[in-house]
């Protein structure tokens, strides 16, 4: 395979418009979710909340408008090409003009503060964005992102759990991260969850879950059992769309995993509020 | 039932309101959140008046998007109420009447709802563009630097939410998921 060239201002004009997009349209996986979840919620005030939610993401994509104030942190799963070679500057500074074109041309909302404990002065352009880059075999750029709020990221855990915990352990920290977030993080929520790795791989897996369109399935079936198992879980637990009682508190579980270390089974639970977003595109 | 409510909110308003009531609110509240409580409180922990007036208003946890052309307000959903807890009462105490957000609060801030007759009402978190369509105008208060956290005053117009604590302590969050839970 010939190396490729590819300019920054093509990353730029792809990222800006990923989050554009995903801050305006909510995914279909959602919305039928959502829908879905409208038809069988027994609580009045539920069905009610779960109403407006929809309106909301469809008032939202007609107008284009942010279906959320909270358009997020900037997230973004890189597939880097090794023949790609990047022209006209980096593939980082790249991507962070894209984020900040989306988020002033968009009318996003800037929520990024440059110094997290003393200063927190805001950056005023969303940037700098979180960056996860794999170098893939192949000559193009493929790029999953996200707005992420932190309502719900606030809510987030990870937790090494050793191998006796078992699959029992496993779910029982992701209940138990869940029903401690409670009403907080905007439900019907979306759970992704990473197991495996380090500890560090685990968090990521865990949002990399949260991109994942919530109508797929693991393709393991053990793993795909546990997403399902894991949703009926949850949604016994009553908070309900938007904390206020009712059976819909999730809309979706996804896990994803990797190999980790004879002495490990690392778990981390990112919680994504009912206005999961995500877009993809190749460069 | 839907209760309509014009604002500023009176104290026979407040005791008429029940945890779980829909509320539509007309008039005026302004906004704060995490930034501008902190200066507020550190203001009042130093004995310092306020830059803002907040005796019988309402304050809307919201940090909201830039307006579009032609939009008075941009998307403007309530932001998680718990992380302003720490700095609530000691507003309640200076005459602030309720609280629009999201989620659950602390015990402490619970009480001094009870204490000062207040109430918190609760927003649809999310729904931020259809709650913008019930904000018609916006005005700058103070902490212009903070940005989307800068104290606003919103003209709002059948402003929805739900009595999530009222001024008798009954919690929404704690009564309505117990309905519906199953384990």
């Amino acid at each position: 395979m010939e190396p490729r060239n590819i300019t920054c201002g093509e990353i730029t004009a792809a990222v800006k418009k990923l989050f554009i997009d995903c801050n305006y349209f909510i995914g279909e996986d959602i919305l039928s979710a959502l829908k879905k979840s409208r038809e069988k919620e027994g609580s009045p005030v539920g069905k009610s909340v779960l109403d407006q939610i929809i309106e909301n993401d469809i008032l939202a994509a007609k107008e284009e408008l942010p279906l959320c104030q909270d358009t997020g942190m900037a997230v973004l799963f890189v597939e880097y090409g090794d023949k790609v070679f990047v022209t006209g500057g980096s593939f980082e500074e790249a991507v962070n003009e894209g984020v900040r074109q989306a988020y002033r041309d968009g009318y996003l909302r800037k929520s990024v503060v440059s110094d997290p404990v003393f200063d927190r002065v805001n950056t005023k352009d969303n940037t700098p964005a979180v960056i996860h880059t794999r170098v893939v075999p192949g000559d193009k750029i493929k790029i999953t992102a996200g707005g992420k709020g932190f309502g719900s990221e606030n809510m987030s855990a990870v937790k090494m759990l050793t191998p006796s915990y078992g699959a029992e352990g496993v779910k029982q920290f992701i209940l138990d991260t869940v029903r401690a977030a409670g009403p907080n993080p905007c439900p019907p929520i979306v759970v992704g969850v990473g197991i495996g790795g380090t500890f560090e791989r685990a968090a990521q897996l865990a949002k990399k879950a949260t991109f994942r369109p919530i109508d797929t399935d693991n393709p393991d079936q053990r793993y795909a059992d546990m997403e399902k198992e894991l949703l009926d879980g949850i949604n016994k637990m009553g908070f309900g769309p938007a904390g206020l009682g009712g059976s819909t508190t999730a809309i979706g579980v996804n896990i994803e995993t990797a190999p980790t270390h004879i002495a490990g089974m690392p778990v981390a639970v990112n919680i994504c509020c009912h206005a999961a977003r995500h877009a993809s595109a190749e460069i | 039932m839907t209760k309509r409510i014009n604002l500023p909110i009176t104290d026979e308003d407040i005791k008429d309101l029940n945890a779980g009531d829909s509320v539509l609110l007309t008039g005026t509240i302004i906004t704060g959140r995490d930034a501008a409580h902190k200066r507020l409180f550190e203001l009042i922990e130093k004995g310092e008046e306020l830059p803002v007036d907040i005796r019988g208003e309402l304050i809307y946890y919201v940090g909201p998007a830039p307006a579009k052309p032609g939009y008075a307000v941009g998307p403007a959903g309530p932001t998680s109420s718990y992380r302003m807890d720490k700095y609530a009462p000691a507003l309640l105490d200076l005459g602030l009447k309720g609280m629009i957000g999201k989620g659950a609060r602390s015990q402490a801030v619970i009480d001094s709802i009870v204490k000062n007759n207040c109430v918190y009402f609760a927003a649809i978190g999310g729904a931020a563009a259809l709650i913008a369509k019930s904000i018609k105008k916006e005005e700058l208060l103070c902490y212009e630097d903070l940005g989307t956290e800068a104290v606003r005053r919103y003209t709002v117009e059948d402003f929805p939410c739900i009595v999530a604590v009222d001024s008798r302590g009954n919690n929404v969050y704690e009564t309505e998921p117990k309905k519906y839970a199953k384990s």
